[in-house]
C-alpha cells in the first residue's frame, strides 16, 4: 500500500498547491508507515517529472497522453481511474483546485468512493487516518474517518500544509500512457483568458482596508471608503460585495480574486469564509471588526473589535484622523 | 429547454452555532434556515433561460419537512413545480448516497440541464452537482458564470483561480454547478407569492426511491476550531477600542 498524490501543473506550470500537496502526502506517509508516490498528468510532463523525480518519493509518474493536452473531467477521470487499478494505493491525495474541485468526485464516483474534500489536517489513530475538514464556512471543524475500503481520496485546502517542507530525495519516473479516445471526451475547453487588463492592483497596497456582509447595503461603502481615505488605504471586499455589484470585482480578494499581503489589513464585516481567508492571511498585520465574536476572522486576526462596525469605523476613523494630526 | 434546479436548506447564514451534547453535528433544534446562496443563484439562472429560451424550471430539494419553506420561496421567485424528497436524518447519507437519491428522484424527469450550486454553506463539500452528473451520465461543469445557448448544446464560462476564465462547450443534457454572483438575484412578487400555493410540489421518500444511506466516510467529532494566531481583543465601548487600535497599530504593530 502506499499514498498517492495527484499533482497539477498547466503547460509545465506547477500549481503552487501541489508542494502543500505533496508534503501532506510525505507526513501522511510518514504516520502511516507507508512509501509516496506522485503523478503528474499531460501530453508531455517530463519536465515536472523529472522535478518530481529529486523529492523523497518511491516513485514518479508520468502520466502521458495527447488526449490529456488541455485539462477536460472526462479525459482526467478517465485516465486517473486506469492509474489507480494500477498503483493500487491506499491514499489519494489532491490539491483542493478549481480543477481538482471538477473532476475528483467523478473520479471518486467511478470507483464507488467518496472524497474527503478540502483537508485541514490529519492525523493517524489506531493505524487510519483521522482527516479534518471545515464546516460552517469555517465556522467548526470536523474529525472525519473513512468507513469503507480503500482507495480513501482526500482533496488538501491552500495553504493547509507548507510548501517549504516537502523532503528532497530521489525517485525513478514511470511513464504511464492510459488508453483514451477522443469521443469518450464531451467537453470542449476553450481558450483560457482574463476579463480586462486589472485596473487596480492591490498586490502593491500597504494597507488594504476590505469590506464584507456586515456592511448590509451598498449605501453604507463609503462608511469604509472614509477610513480607507484617511488611512491611505486602497479599499478591497470579499467575494458578496462583488457579486452583489457594490464594489468591482476587480477589488475582490480571496480564491477567486487577488491574493494579497500588504503590511496592514482591516477586515470589516467579514466573518472569514476559508475563500476569503486564503487570499488575505499572508497579511502582516490584521484587523478584524465584527459582531460575532466566533467568527473565523478571529482565527487569523492580530486584533479584534467584536463590535458594531457601523460605531467602531467612524470612532476609528476619528482616532486616526487625531494621530496623523 | 427542462431545467432541474438543485436546492438546499441549509441554516441562516447569521446563525450562532453550539456542537451537540453528542459532539456530532450542531445543535439545531432552534435554527433558523434559508435557502444555501449559491443554490439561489443557479435557481436565478434557471429562472433567466427558462425566460430566454422557453421550457420549465422544476426546483428539487432533499431535506426533512420543514425544507417546505425553501421549495415554497422557489415556486414563489417562478419555478414551475418541485420535487421534495422528504428525509429527515440527512446526515445519515454521506455525498455519494444522497446523489444517489437524487438521481433516483431524477430517473423519470429528462432533464435537459441540471443546476447546482457549487458547494453548500454547512457541510461545503462541494462534490454534490460532479457525483451526480457521474451517476445521471452527464458531461458537467463546474463553478459557472455563464450559460449561453448554441447550437447542439451550450457554452459556459467556467471560473479559475487569480481571475483567469475558460469556456467550455458541450452537448445537453448536461449538468452544471453554479458560482454565487453569475446574475442578479430577483425578490419573490406577490402575485408569484400567490400562485406559488397552486404549484404541484411531489413528495418522495427514499424508500419510494429504492435508495439506503450509506456513509463511506463518518463524523467523529465536529468542534469548535483552535484559533491559530493570537488575537488580542480591543475591549470597551467603540470610542474605547477605537483608541486601544490606534495605540497597538502605531506603536506595538508600527503600521501607522
Amino acid at each position: 500500500m502506499s499514498i498517492l498524490a495527484i499533482l497539477e501543473q498547466r503547460a509545465g506550470a506547477w500549481h503552487r498547491m501541489s508542494w502543500e500537496t505533496l508534503a501532506a502526502a510525505q507526513q501522511l506517509g510518514a504516520d502511516l508507515g507507508q512509501p509516496v508516490r506522485a503523478a503528474v498528468a499531460g501530453d508531455e510532463v517530463s519536465t515536472p517529472a523529472a522535478e518530481l523525480s529529486a523529492k523523497q518519493l518511491e516513485r514518479v509518474y508520468a502520466v502521458e497522453h495527447a488526449l490529456l493536452a488541455n485539462y477536460t473531467p472526462d479525459g482526467y477521470t478517465a485516465a486517473l481511474e486506469q492509474l489507480i487499478a494500477a498503483a493500487q494505493p491506499q491514499v489519494v491525495l489532491f490539491p483542493h483546485t478549481y480543477q481538482v474541485r471538477d473532476f475528483a468526485p467523478k473520479l471518486a464516483t467511478a470507483l464507488g468512493r467518496v472524497l474527503v474534500s478540502d483537508v485541514v489536517a490529519h492525523r493517524v489513530d489506531g493505524g487510519a487516518p483521522v482527516l479534518v475538514r471545515q464546516l460552517f464556512q469555517g465556522k467548526m471543524n470536523v474529525d472525519v474517518r473513512f468507513a469503507g475500503g480503500p482507495p480513501f481520496f482526500a482533496s488538501v485546502q491552500a495553504g493547509a500544509y507548507r510548501a517549504d517542507k516537502v523532503v528532497a530525495g530521489s525517485a525513478t519516473v514511470e511513464r504511464f500512457v492510459p488508453e483514451l479516445t477522443a469521443a469518450a471526451i464531451r467537453t470542449k475547453p476553450l481558450e483560457l483568458f482574463r476579463e480586462s487588463q486589472r485596473a487596480v492592483d492591490l498586490t502593491a497596497a500597504e494597507i488594504i482596508v476590505s469590506v464584507g456582509r456586515g456592511i448590509k447595503e451598498a449605501e453604507n461603502i463609503p462608511i469604509v471608503q472614509k477610513l480607507a481615505d484617511v488611512l491611505g488605504a486602497e479599499l478591497a471586499a470579499s467575494r458578496p460585495i462583488c457579486d452583489n455589484g457594490w464594489l468591482p470585482m476587480e477589488r475582490q480578494v480571496g480564491s477567486s480574486g487577488q491574493t494579497v499581503s500588504p503590511k496592514l489589513y482591516l477586515a470589516v464585516g467579514i466573518s472569514g469564509a476559508i475563500q476569503h481567508l486564503v487570499g488575505m492571511k499572508g497579511s502582516k498585520t490584521i484587523v478584524a471588526i465584527n459582531k460575532d465574536a466566533e467568527a473565523p476572522i478571529f482565527e487569523v486576526a492580530d486584533y479584534g473589535i467584536v463590535g458594531d462596525l457601523f460605531q467602531v469605523v467612524p470612532a476609528l476613523v476619528e482616532e486616526i484622523q487625531k494621530a496623523k494630526g | 429547454m427542462k431545467i432541474v434546479v438543485c436546492i438546499k436548506q441549509v441554516p441562516s447564514r447569521d446563525s450562532v452555532l453550539r456542537v451537540n451534547t453528542a459532539g456530532t453535528w450542531i445543535q439545531d433544534s432552534d435554527l433558523t434556515y434559508e435557502i444555501n446562496e449559491p443554490d439561489a443563484y443557479a435557481l436565478e439562472e434557471g429562472l433567466q433561460l427558462k425566460e430566454k429560451h422557453g421550457g420549465e424550471v422544476v426546483a428539487l430539494c432533499a431535506g426533512p419537512a420543514g425544507a417546505a419553506q425553501t421549495i415554497r420561496e422557489a415556486l414563489a421567485k417562478g419555478a414551475d413545480r418541485a420535487l421534495h424528497i422528504e428525509e429527515a436524518n440527512l446526515a445519515a447519507y454521506d455525498p455519494l448516497s444522497l446523489a444517489r437519491l437524487i438521481a433516483a428522484a431524477l430517473a423519470t424527469e429528462k432533464p435537459d440541464l441540471v443546476l447546482t450550486g457549487l458547494q453548500s454553506d454547512d457541510l461545503g463539500y462541494g462534490q454534490t452537482g460532479v457525483i451526480l452528473a457521474q451517476l445521471l451520465g452527464l458531461p458537467h461543469a463546474t463553478i459557472i458564470m455563464q450559460v449561453e445557448k448554441q447550437d447542439g448544446g451550450i457554452r459556459v464560462k467556467r471560473e479559475l483561480e487569480d481571475g483567469w476564465f475558460q469556456h467550455v462547450e458541450m452537448p445537453v443534457p448536461a449538468l452544471l454547478t453554479i458560482q454565487s454572483g453569475i446574475n442578479k438575484l430577483r425578490y419573490a412578487t406577490l402575485m408569484g407569492i400567490k400562485k406559488a400555493k397552486t404549484k404541484e410540489v411531489k413528495r418522495l421518500t427514499a424508500a419510494e426511491l429504492g435508495v439506503a444511506p450509506a456513509a463511506a466516510i463518518r463524523f467523529e467529532r465536529v468542534y469548535l476550531p483552535e484559533k491559530s494566531k493570537h488575537t488580542q481583543i480591543l475591549e470597551g465601548l467603540p470610542k474605547e477600542a477605537a483608541v486601544k487600535l490606534v495605540e497597538k497599530l502605531k506603536f506595538e504593530a508600527r503600521v501607522l
